[in-house]
């Protein structure tokens, strides 16, 4: 079940050339604004026609320029969650949801049930479009998507319409349906802060072009990456458990290099749970301090020291079975004396780690 | 209330108009989506003839009529021999002027109605794997219904006005092509004729303004239910 995509078109000004593969959980196609994502996401779903190459998934032809194959949007089960909801307006939701399902060989009703109850929506079934909410309107184009048994799932920027808020009830959601073993997800964004929540694969796109692929951690704890996710974004993803929650509200996690205290989160003890360290929110010590009223203080080992083209570093560390990446000053590098190999400290205050930066894992 | 002559009147300009939009209406959609959606040689042509009974004088729209669709025109003779139908000089041919007459605006109302749909839904019911039939039923119709139905309400409307296409093609025979404007004109040529040209006028008010209101109000709630509501 991966898709192979290798595919050339001119789009106006800039020629999109990329390539890569996508297999099970969540790909995340990450760049700015106008780095080619939406147009390879309509290239996938069979809605343009690339001017070369060849698109597979599971092994058969969606595109192939040299045979001639474009299999129609139709006929390429290939589920789409748009970024504008592009919900029916003259149906219900109910009529709305089971649009593809019913295309696809018929309303399974059970399916539908749990899906909804799911995505919570199952209260908006005879309601118009019209009459929703930004929140439910993108969980009734996800539970659309879904019912139509896609063989792939492509979700364009579905959160970026929302607020904060709103993107919060949506998260667990999606790291429900990545855990679920369903479909490949193919997930497009330009937000760090989503793509190191959800996904398992990075592809880094920048004009057009594939700049780095690989798994979420490697890329999100790369310092050379740094320039590319923005140096207020970037940040480490790491797995951890709950462990204790104390009398007075922090709790304790467990993480291959030792344990951190967080503000207290919400998930019994045994959760396992994914968290972003930001690069910014990170101190580096030569020695460790006492009597600081930062709660962390993590035995680590420098890797990887890059020079940006300002006064700032970036620096990959080796914390147990982790990486962790922190954002500091060229002055401070050079006066503790950083150097691959080296043993130091970081530091990290538990009011640091933001609650949208917790994100659960289900095993 | 009505004379048996202005009886026949009303009851042939709405058969004719009636007539005029059933066949029509398909045409203009097709022709309004052609006109929307496609890009092909000789749009802007297809677009100018579309368009060209509404600047056209009358007249000469009658007169190109029954050049083409009288008896010894290349049309009219085909149809005539093919499957007997014949428009001079009948009410099939006051159909046919009023149809061609109104035809503009019918395509106008419903292209808006065409370009309003955002493509992108169309491209969503196909991703949810409805073939290209299947989206124009159930996605594309339903949404440019309002537009349609506006379409209809003023191709009929104008169908029920129409005068110099009808008078110049199949003459103003009563009983047989004579409508509501050409039996007000017959009535006002001849002394004593006012009261019942006067009659027809109210009528033709009447008919006119219901058939505006009617068309809003069934708009208005196919646009409701369009947006949602």
């Amino acid at each position: 079940m991966t898709l192979t995509l290798d595919i050339r078109q001119r789009l106006g000004a800039f020629t999109l050339e990329a390539a890569f593969q996508a297999g099970p959980g969540v790909t995340a196609l990450f760049g700015a604004s106008g780095a080619g994502k939406s147009s390879i996401v309509n290239a996938i779903a069979g809605l343009s026609r690339p001017d070369a190459g060849r698109i597979a998934f599971a092994g058969s032809d969606l595109f192939n320029a040299e045979t001639g194959t474009h299999l129609l949007a139709h006929h390429r089960r290939v589920g789409v969650v748009f970024q504008d909801n592009r919900l029916f307006p003259h149906f219900s939701v109910a009529q709305n949801i089971r649009y593809g399902a019913r295309l696809a060989g018929g309303v399974d009703a059970a399916q539908e049930s749990r899906i909804t109850d799911l995505l919570g929506i199952t209260a908006l079934m005879n309601r118009r479009p019209g009459a929703l909410s930004g929140g439910e309107k993108s969980r009734v184009a996800l539970a659309r998507a879904l019912l139509m048994r896609p063989r792939l799932l492509l979700m364009d920027e579905p959160l970026a319409a929302l607020d904060g808020p709103r993107k919060e009830e949506i998260l667990p959601y999606l790291e429900r349906l990545r855990d679920q073993a369903g479909p490949p997800i193919l997930y497009v964004s330009h937000s760090v802060a989503e793509i190191a929540r959800l996904s398992d694969h990075i592809v880094m796109l920048d004009q057009g072009r594939v700049l780095r692929a690989g798994p979420a951690q490697d890329l999100l704890s790369d310092p050379a990456l740094m320039p590319q996710f923005g140096i207020r974004e970037a940040g480490a993803i790491l797995t951890a458990t709950v462990e204790a929650h104390a009398p007075d509200g922090l709790s304790r996690l467990r993480i291959s290099g030792g344990a951190l205290w967080v503000m207290g989160v919400g998930a019994p003890v045994g959760t396992r749970l994914r968290l972003r360290l930001l690069a910014s929110d990170i101190i580096l010590a030569a020695e460790a301090p006492r009597a600081i009223s930062a709660r962390n203080v993590l035995p680590v080992t420098v890797e990887t020291v890059q020079q940006g083209h300002g006064p700032g570093a970036a620096v990959s560390l080796r914390c147990g079975e982790d990486r962790l990446l922190a954002r500091i000053t060229s002055r401070a590098v050079a006066e503790i004396g950083l150097e691959p190999g080296r043993d130091c400290f970081a530091i990290l205050k538990a009011t640091a780690i933001a609650r949208s930066d917790i994100g659960s894992v289900q095993a | 209330m009505l004379g048996p002559e202005e009886l026949a009147a009303l009851t042939l300009s709405l058969k004719v108009s009636l007539w005029a939009v059933l066949v029509a209406l398909p045409l203009a959609i097709l022709t309004a989506w052609a006109l929307a959606r496609r890009s092909f040689w000789g749009k802007p042509v297809l677009s100018a003839l579309v368009h060209l009974p509404l600047v056209l004088p009358p007249v000469v729209t009658g007169y190109l009529l029954l050049l083409t669709f009288g008896r010894n025109g290349p049309a009219g003779a085909f149809l005539e021999n093919a499957f007997g139908l014949v428009f001079a000089f009948r009410w099939t041919g006051a159909a046919l002027a009023a149809g061609i007459m109104g035809f503009p605006l019918m395509v106008r109302a419903i292209r808006l109605a065409f370009e309003a749909v955002d493509p992108k839904l169309e491209q969503a019911a196909a991703t949810l794997g409805a073939g290209r039939a299947r989206v124009f039923f159930t996605v594309t119709l339903p949404l440019i219904a309002p537009g349609v139905l506006a379409g209809a309400v003023l191709g009929f409307a104008k169908a029920l006005g129409e005068f110099g296409a009808t008078i110049t093609f199949v003459a103003n025979i009563p009983g047989e092509t004579q409508t509501l404007p050409s039996a007000i004109y017959a009535f006002l040529q001849v002394p004593g004729g006012e009261p019942a040209a006067l009659r027809l006028v109210a009528l033709a008010l009447i008919v006119a303004v219901g058939a505006v209101l009617m068309s809003d109000w069934l708009g208005r709630r196919v646009a409701d239910r369009i947006a949602g509501k």
